[in-house]
């Protein structure tokens, strides 16, 4: 028989495998409504809409109207907004893997068998637990401000500083990026737990042929939590771009000192709820859509080269 | 064999050493925070240590009535909308992921990748129209567009938790439940949700989590001051003392993590298995 007979024969029989496909649809219906509303009503008709106002100078008093590409136009002009994805593109460059790398090694200390593990990872868990409240991003400001906690332990080891650190643009994104690092106790648990489930015989096997600790964790742990350290990754560049809280505390809304905290986040809420810029805000919104789109993407196009699955 | 016998000693100690000051330096600044509520407005700054010479509580005494309303109102506040978010977020993620793991129905499959896309959905493309939806149902000022969202399953990542959670359950309970006669809604809610609990605790815990701290919409959606939850409250603080009674500031912020702490501390075990096992914050 040839192929467009076969095809043919194909769509002749009845398909009796189509029925229990699709036999609970007024049940997935009511256990699913609500979802269903959420999605597109919530979701992704917000998403459409906001496209739309993309296009258009939208103030929420009056009707919008259509300005075809003028915010998009504006984009490429717009300093603040530049300066915005730069500071942005900084905190996540520099911030994600910081806190990943600092992650990554207490997990590796933790794992290797410390007694009170426990509490370890309790103990280094709080900080993220709290790091994304406004009240620990008042606590930032106050460390390191002129009088704060950090210029005093500084001068417990010599070093008499006055300085502002949140006050002076060419430190203040940096307490920011601390603030993230310092919030390293959720991605280490992760961590552990991926370390968790290395067989102990790789190593024990590995260290009877004489391989050092350096060269154990090069060959052995390395490339078994690169798939870890990915899922870590993506998740972070993703929710890191998005940071809001703490660059809105530590400069009180501004963005400032001269906009050296002006997160992206930040800026869209001062263009949509500061401005009422809404159709800017809602391009501004996609441009974010997308970036954080393109990132993934790349990461994930990069992961063939360096990480490993276990086939 | 003595000699490796010491040096294993000696790397534990020094490990444990390690860690140890590695806890200090990374609990400091939140310790830092509870003792100096507890002194007074004069003597917080230039006081890097910790010991308390002076248990003072005037702080908190200031501090609760140091914004227009006590702040107890702010916390009742946000002890409302996270108990609506809570709510919600267990009733129809719940619905929703049995009917992802459990029902055959049509286009489940695009369904189900359309949910797990939400996931990673930053809100800021849907949080201008959503505003203008309730901008136009003239539920702007109030908690609704904080609570409203979570009866709607918006919170795709509970979704996701509890179908690969359902999953793990035996489809024969529900098959015995079936030859008894039962329903959907019954083998839902009387087979399934019993055995649910840890995945339900998972979801109640990390909304409320989330919910608390969530300062963006918040921020947005609260403009009427006795509304405020305990994250916009806490921001006016900065514009309210400006540079005096930074003590009222650290006493409240203490007020305002004092939840997250009984969280922390009667909820670690789902936590810390949350985080492990789904990558959660």
């Amino acid at each position: 028989m040839s192929l467009a007979e076969l095809q043919r024969a194909a769509r002749r029989t009845p398909k009796v495998a189509a029925k229990p496909d699709t036999h609970d649809n007024k049940a997935a219906l009511q256990f699913l409504g609500p979802w269903i509303i959420g999605f597109f009503g919530l979701t992704l008709g917000p998403m459409l809409a906001s496209l739309v106002l993309s296009f258009t100078d939208y103030n929420l008093l009056q009707n919008a109207k259509f300005v075809g590409l003028d915010n998009f136009a504006h984009m490429l002009t717009d300093t603040r907004l530049h300066q915005s994805i730069k500071v942005t593109f900084t905190y996540v460059l520099v911030g994600v893997p910081s806190q990943l790398l600092v992650a990554l090694f207490l997990a590796l200390v933790l794992d290797r068998g410390v007694r009170g593990l426990t509490f370890y990872r309790s103990a280094f868990y709080l900080p993220s637990l709290l790091g994304s409240s406004v009240a620990i991003a008042v606590l930032w400001r106050l460390v390191f401000g002129g009088q704060g906690l950090f210029n005093d332990i500084l001068g417990w080891f010599g070093v008499s500083a006055a300085t502002s650190w949140i006050a002076d643009p060419s430190t203040a994104l940096s307490t920011i990026i601390l603030l993230h690092v310092w919030t390293f106790g959720s991605p280490m648990i992760i961590f552990l737990a991926g370390l968790r489930q290395i067989p102990r015989e790789y190593y024990e096997a590995a260290s009877c042929d004489g391989a050092t600790i350096w060269r154990q964790f090069r060959h052995i742990t390395l490339p078994l939590l690169t798939p870890i350290i990915f899922f870590n990754l993506v998740l972070a560049i993703i929710g890191s771009f998005q940071a809001f809280t703490q660059a809105f505390i530590v400069s009180n809304g501004t963005g400032g000192p001269t906009d050296s905290t002006l997160f992206y986040t930040l800026y869209l809420y001062q263009q949509g709820f500061g401005q009422f810029r809404m159709g800017y805000a809602s391009a501004l919104a996609w441009l974010l859509v997308v970036i954080v789109g393109a990132l993934t993407a790349v990461n994930f196009w990069a992961s063939k080269f360096w990480v490993h699955y276990d086939d | 064999m003595r000699k490796r016998r010491v040096r294993t000693r000696v790397s534990s100690t020094t490990r444990h050493v390690f860690m140890i000051l590695a806890v200090v330096v990374s609990l400091y600044p939140v310790l830092w925070m509870v003792v100096s509520s507890l002194r007074p407005d004069g003597h917080i700054f230039n006081n890097p240590s910790l010991v308390l010479n002076t248990f003072d509580t005037s702080n908190y005494t200031h501090g609760w009535n140091a914004l227009g309303r006590p702040f107890g109102v702010y916390l009742l506040n946000s002890a409302i909308v996270v108990l609506g978010a809570v709510t919600g977020n267990l009733i129809t993620c719940a619905m929703a992921a049995y009917a992802f793991a459990r029902l055959r129905f049509r286009f489940q499959r695009p369904a189900f990748a359309a949910m797990l896309m939400t996931i990673m959905l930053p809100i800021h493309v849907v949080v201008v129209p959503q505003y203008v939806i309730f901008a136009h149902l003239h539920m702007v000022n109030s908690f609704w567009p904080l609570i409203l969202p979570k009866f709607f399953a918006t919170d795709a990542f509970f979704i996701f938790l509890m179908v690969q959670f359902i999953r793990g359950l035996p489809r024969e309970l529900d098959e015995a439940a079936r030859i008894d006669g039962a329903g959907h809604w019954r083998i839902f809610g009387q087979i399934l949700l019993p055995l649910m609990t840890p995945a339900l605790a998972t979801t109640a815990i990390f909304t409320f989590l989330w919910t608390w701290n969530d300062f963006f919409s918040q921020l947005i959606y609260l403009t009427d001051p006795n509304l405020y939850t305990v994250p916009v409250a806490l921001r006016s603080f900065i514009d309210a003392q400006g540079k005096s009674s930074y003590g009222s500031m650290f006493a409240m912020s203490v007020v305002s993590i004092v939840p997250l702490l009984l969280l922390f501390a009667f909820g670690q075990k789902y936590l810390i298995r949350g985080i492990a096992t789904t990558g959660g914050k």
